[in-house]
């Protein structure tokens, strides 16, 4: 079976909901069939509406979505079939699990042989065998969670959102939940839509992400790429740690170019400059600048430790570098006797294909 | 080691129970400070009158205390045949007492409600009584009025020797004890209390229904309705509660009246005819309208406060696994509400049960309800006894339908904010 590209489809999709501010802006998005897909933003940047507009509870107000190539914008939620599982997982307290599950099976009027037979398919699926008669509120967060899940997927959905559905856990269970979830997914192969402002989370357990800012994706891509080459400020900034310095293009060719800070000036890797005189803002991830590096780095800088925080497995350590004072140089914790001591003068090295030349904030 | 090691001390020795005690009792006495006066306001405001009630609509002590002498000859009759003569001597020299002292009135009150009729025979005894000559009562009394020679005035007086009774409220069921001391129904024209009872559940039944309809909406619109708009609309729901009660029935009665603004419209639109216009007040129509519009408030808020906790999600989560909105409403959202519904129909129907002043004024005499019927006991009969019992009968009917409540649905499940 061949899986279709654009199994979830946005298709220039506007949405405001006073007449004044557009929320979503001409957004595109496609999705691939089971493929797990996380829309990944700050708060108010637009991701929840997309998801509410997907699941049906909001209508775009301009463009169209399409599910397996049917506009769906006129179909009213409880026609989509589409899984929900939601922040605070709305489970109908009322009910038992076992009614909670068997509820999107009942409504499709099912046999209560065939009933029985899925609910118990998806409680054992998440680990919840002998809970079919507890109540809701006798569950612990994350059994609630699982329960959610469960009755998200137990009328197999095509489709399955997810909106923040580990936010109210604690830290522990937060990680073990992302990873059940991550191998139900990839057990079922049902195609997940995920919102979370969890970087971490979403880093984790997506096939890709589209990473959501001021109604818009700012960037499309899995998660290694995402990290390691996001293709503006923004990303750079909201995936991960970075140092950054703002200066201006004094003279570039195609792998490289030079950026002229207020003080000094630093070799980069031009992504979104084209031409001298234009303002950037290089970006560099804290792990691949080096204290006294061994290999010949095209950049090699000066810089004084102002504080040095110990983390267990590393050690994060602020400089002062080219007139930044909140560079940041995370150690591994290893043997090597590197001289990190307050107010001491070190040596920084990196490449230059690991300093990106972005859009300037 | 012995058991006196299995006791905990503190660190000073005392016994760790005895130190818990000593430390809380200063807060117990506190508490209990803080809530004396509340505890005295209930006991003098509310426990007392109620007992006070109680022994009112029980007490008969009245008629025992003005004839001691005759209920102590009567011990030894048995009320088959006419007492023997020192039960007439008793009475005559009860009765010489009383008419001296000028309180045969009420006496003759109190036997006559006994037995129809007794007044005017127990009048012309206190006229003839003064001319007696000693000895041989008997034949003189039973020579003023040839009703003396009946046993049944006899058996009237002796039913009035235990100084309690429950005949009034045999009466506010439309009974009482009868001649041989059977319990038996009012003849069918005097059997009024019965009906007004029926009423009364009737009407409050109704009010809570049409005040359950008509809340659910504005509730649930509250409930959800951006907060802006909500509190706007919350305010139209409180207002009438903070206009006078009296001022919104008044204005009912002129909305409803005959040449009223309602009758008014139906004339302008030809629903009906100018010189036909249906009666809206004065009767039941009137007692429903005005008390569902006072009422709804009480119905309003507690279904408000459970909606409020209903998450949206929930009816969301309900619409995305496959079921409709009407379907998702009485899945979901409705049994969630039902603690709300509860609440409400209880205060309703309990305020409505006891309600005086909008029957009294819009009611008429086919819409006026036992409150009314007690009121006019106390203010115009002045037989206090029997507002008592009837009063206390509508409080223990209020406890029954709560108790009912609670074995059905649960107090526990009330949620009124």
């Amino acid at each position: 079976m061949s899986k279709k590209a654009d199994f979830v489809k946005f298709e220039k999709v506007d949405k405001s909901y006073d007449g004044k501010v557009l929320v979503v802006k001409d957004l595109n998005l496609d999705i691939e069939e089971g493929e797990f897909v996380t829309m990944l933003g700050p708060s108010g940047s637009g991701k929840t509406t997309c998801l509410m507009m997907l699941a049906g509870f909001e209508t775009p107000t301009n463009g169209e979505i399409f599910l397996d190539n049917n506009p769906i914008s006129n179909i009213p939620p409880h026609k989509r079939g589409i899984g929900m599982v939601f922040q605070n997982y709305a489970l109908f307290p009322h009910m038992t699990v076992f009614e909670n599950l068997a509820f999107p099976l009942k409504v499709r009027k099912m046999s209560q042989e065939d009933i029985e037979k899925k609910v118990d398919k998806a409680l054992s699926m998440v680990s919840l065998g002998g809970f079919a008669n507890r109540m809701p509120g006798q569950l612990s967060g994350g059994q609630q969670q699982r329960v959610a899940v469960a009755r998200a997927l137990v009328f197999d959905p095509a489709v399955v959102l997810m909106d923040e559905p580990l936010g109210a856990l604690d830290k522990n269970l937060r990680e073990s939940m992302q990873y059940e979830i991550k191998h139900i997914h990839e057990n079922i192969g049902v195609t997940v839509v995920y919102v979370t402002h969890d970087q971490g989370e979403a880093l984790t357990m997506s096939n890709r992400i589209a990473v959501f800012n001021d109604g818009k994706v700012q960037q499309l891509s899995s998660p290694d790429k995402l990290y390691e080459e996001p293709v503006n400020s923004f990303v750079a900034e909201f995936i991960g740690e970075n140092n950054t310095f703002g200066g201006e293009v004094s003279e570039i060719s195609n792998e490289t170019c030079k950026v002229k800070l207020e003080k000094g000036e630093i070799i980069a890797n031009p992504i979104s400059v084209k031409s001298v005189g234009e303002k950037t803002t290089v970006s560099i991830r804290p792990e691949r600048a080096l204290i006294n590096p061994k290999d010949k780095m095209d950049n090699n800088q000066k810089g004084k430790i102002e504080e040095v925080i110990y983390h267990g497995d590393h050690t994060r350590v602020r400089l002062n570098l080219l007139g930044n004072s909140e560079f940041i140089l995370k150690v591994p914790n290893s043997s090597q006797n590197l001289d990190i001591k307050l107010g001491n003068e070190i040596n920084i090295g990196w490449n230059s294909h690991d300093a990106r030349a972005l859009d300037p904030k | 080691m012995s058991s006196e090691t299995g006791k905990i001390l503190t660190t000073d020795g005392i016994p760790l129970e005895e130190s818990l005690k000593q430390a809380e009792k200063k807060n117990k006495i506190k508490a209990f400070l803080l809530v004396a006066p509340l505890l005295l306001f209930l006991i003098i405001t509310y426990m007392i009158p109620i007992g006070d009630m109680f022994s009112r609509s029980i007490d008969d002590k009245m008629v025992t205390n003005m004839l001691p002498k005759t209920y102590k000859a009567m011990e030894t009759w048995d009320g088959k045949e006419l007492p023997p003569e020192e039960v007439f001597e008793a009475f005559y020299l009860d009765y010489k007492i009383l008419v001296k002292n000028k309180t045969a009135g009420k006496l003759q009150t109190q036997l006559n409600y006994e037995k129809n009729g007794f007044k005017s025979v127990l009048k012309k005894l206190a006229r003839k009584q003064k001319k007696f000559e000693e000895g041989n009562y008997k034949e003189q009394i039973m020579k003023v009025h040839k009703r003396w020679r009946n046993v049944e005035y006899w058996r009237a007086i002796k039913r009035r020797a235990p100084s309690y009774t429950y005949s009034k409220y045999l009466k506010g069921v439309d009974m009482y004890s009868n001649e041989d001391g059977k319990i038996v129904q009012v003849s069918e024209d005097r059997r009024i209390h019965r009906i007004l009872w029926i009423r009364t559940v009737e009407v409050a039944f109704f009010v809570t229904l049409f005040c359950f309809l008509m809340a659910y909406p504005i509730a649930h619109l509250l409930a959800t309705l951006p907060m802006k708009y909500s509190n706007l609309l919350m305010i139209c729901v409180l207002l009438p509660f903070w206009t006078s009660l009296l001022v919104r029935t008044a204005s009912w009665m002129i909305l409803l009246q005959q040449q009223g603004i309602v009758n008014d419209f139906f004339v302008w639109t030809g629903l009906v005819a100018d010189d036909n216009r249906p009666e809206m007040m004065y009767n039941k129509t009137g007692t429903y309208v005005a008390m569902t519009q006072i009422l709804l408030p009480f119905m309003v808020l507690p279904l408000y406060s459970v909606m409020k906790t209903i998450s949206p999600s929930l009816m969301r989560a309900g619409k995305s696994l496959g079921a409709t909105p009407a379907i998702a409403f009485f899945k979901v959202y409705f049994p969630l509400t039902i603690p709300g519904i509860g609440a409400g129909c209880l205060l309703v129907f309990i305020l409505a049960i006891g309600y005086y002043i909008t029957p009294a004024l819009v009611g008429g005499a086919s819409g006026t309800l036992i409150s009314n019927q007690i009121a006019y006991h106390m203010k115009s009969t002045l037989d206090w006894s029997f507002a008592s019992a009837m009063g206390l009968m509508l409080l223990t009917g209020v406890l029954v339908i709560y108790w009912i409540y609670n074995k059905l649905v649960g107090v526990d499940n009330i949620k009124l904010g």
